[in-house]
């Protein structure tokens, strides 16, 4: 009679109970090791740096377009609702509201997961497709220092950098939209823009900017790293890493939006 | 071709000791009690067929996998036993050559081969990482690729350059995860080569996961065959060979009498 096997998972409650449990502790440990090893030295600067390249400047086209355009649509959009009042000059003060405290970071955060979590999620999980990560692993290298820590480092620091990019960038196109409807002067919009917006607005944008950044590495790294084995587990965990990613997003901006509102009730 | 098997090294040392190994997923059970000694210097070549469990083997003596049951002692330490800082001492002796040669797709030989060495060795001069790099990929003798990406590089290049990366940090413990699967006979041969050649040159102790007899004729000093989960017989390739058992003589068949 061989011993029984200490691999398999004992049922406790029912096998779709104990699947979900046990993924939720995988997700905690993962979560877990990430603290307990970004704190511990060695630390991967020079691999730091090139994610942070890699998240941040090689978005910079994307986000770029996308901030504009975001920015000349919703005040396009605007206008006509402000016009019925005859409260059009109201524009660059909306227009910086929305943009500060949604729709930059969560506009940001959602072209992230697209293109950043992705891209973690594929490239860690061919990596462990192809024995890549098992290969770091027995030459004693700590694949997961190398290629966890650094990657959710990375989107955590540099998402707020974009969200505050993107934010500039759609305030431009707002500012160019409504100069050219307007007339209104740079010097008046952006008088109007810093008037309205408050130190709690910019800290609030960029602490879920910084949240928003460690769900998307951290989600991305996660499906990745423990992908499985074969081709169809690469477009999984691709696909997993969006989707969850995008999905917590915007639980945290709801969550985000309570503790806010919440602040400013106090003040 | 060598039709001599190889003399059986003589040396008592033991460097790997395997007792009532169990490894299961899930219902399939995969190795049932496997008993293994690797002797110093030693060549030990396991033979089985696919999905055998001649992988999970050497998976489980560096700590890739994890056992239901068993003792693994890897250089006098225990690696069931062992935590993660204990492990990676212990990894830095024992080289593990991939079957799919596992380079990291995104760097270039040169990067792939300092990857393990200035990771794992301090206070090593720029000078002294270029003289590492460049004596492992001559002794793979592909000194010409050092700038070369791996999607640039042939199957037999890449298994070459996956060797040179494990011997970077010189190995006292070679696994070799089906060394030869997929090549062309010149290219087996090369590899052959160069497995006996880290034996004799560098004093390694190696285990060959194979199912190429040519190979094992080649480089094994012992030959062990994996059936059922355990060895049904270990020894000299000829010894081994030397049975009616119709599972092994299929395995020669198919080799040698096609």
């Amino acid at each position: 009679m061989p011993p029984p096997s200490t691999n398999a998972p004992k049922i406790v409650i029912t096998p779709r109970i104990d699947r979900m449990l046990l993924s939720l502790y995988d997700v905690a440990a993962f979560v877990g090791r990430f603290f307990r090893e970004v704190l511990l030295p060695p630390y991967e600067g020079r691999e730091v740096i090139r994610q942070c390249y890699e998240v941040g400047v090689r978005s910079l086209p994307l986000i770029s377009l996308t901030g504009f355009i975001t920015g000349i649509v919703f005040t396009n959009q605007s206008r006509p609702s402000l016009s019925q009042f005859g409260a059009t000059s109201w524009l660059p003060s909306l227009v910086s509201i929305a943009l500060v405290r949604a729709i930059g970071p969560l506009v940001t955060a959602l072209i992230a997961a697209g293109r950043v979590g992705s891209n973690i999620g594929a490239e860690l999980s061919s990596m462990r497709v192809t024995e890549q990560i098992d290969a770091m692993e027995v030459s004693a290298t700590k694949p997961f220092k190398f290629l966890v820590v650094t990657r959710v480092t990375a989107t955590t620091l540099m998402i707020p950098v974009l969200t505050m990019y993107a934010i500039s960038v759609g305030l431009l196109g707002a500012f160019l939209n409504v100069n050219s409807n307007e007339a209104t002067s740079y010097r008046s919009f952006i008088s109007e823009v810093f008037g309205t917006i408050t130190f709690l607005d910019i800290f609030s944008s960029l602490t879920k900017s910084v949240v928003f950044g460690f769900t998307i590495g951290m989600v991305g790294c996660y499906q990745g790293y423990n992908s499985s084995k074969g081709t169809e587990g690469v477009g999984k965990a691709a696909n997993a890493a969006v989707v969850t990613s995008m999905f917590l997003v915007f639980i945290e901006e709801l969550f985000s939006l309570q503790i806010v509102n919440a602040i400013r009730s106090f003040q | 071709m060598n039709n001599q098997p190889k003399k059986l090294a003589q040396t008592a040392e033991t460097v790997i000791e395997i007792e009532g190994l169990y490894v299961t997923f899930g219902d399939n059970e995969v190795l049932k009690g496997v008993d293994l000694m690797l002797h110093r210097g030693e060549n030990l070549v396991v033979l089985g067929r696919s999905g055998s469990g001649k992988s999970v083997l050497i998976k489980v003596i560096v700590g890739l996998l994890r056992p239901d049951q068993g003792r693994v002692v890897v250089l006098g330490q225990d690696v069931i036993a062992s935590n993660d800082t204990e492990l990676d001492q212990l990894r830095l002796k024992v080289g593990f050559s991939f079957q799919s040669s596992a380079l990291y797709d995104s760097m270039t030989v040169r990067e792939n081969l300092e990857f393990p060495l200035v990771r794992n060795v301090r206070n090593l001069s720029r000078a002294d990482i270029n003289r590492a790099v460049e004596e492992a990929l001559d002794d793979v003798g592909l000194k010409q690729a050092i700038n070369q990406v791996p999607s640039e590089l042939s199957g037999g290049q890449r298994k070459r350059i996956g060797i040179a990366r494990t011997l970077m940090l010189k190995p006292e413990i070679m696994l070799y995860d089906e060394p030869t699967a997929g090549l062309d006979p010149i290219t087996c041969t090369e590899i052959n080569n160069l497995i006996n050649d880290v034996q004799e040159r560098r004093g390694a102790s190696s285990i060959i996961i194979t199912h190429d007899l040519t190979c094992a004729k080649e480089v094994g000093d012992r030959v062990a065959m994996l059936f059922d989960g355990q060895f049904q017989r270990v020894g000299t390739f000829d010894e081994v060979f030397a049975t009616d058992d119709k599972r092994v003589q299929q395995f020669y068949h198919y080799n040698f009498t096609e």
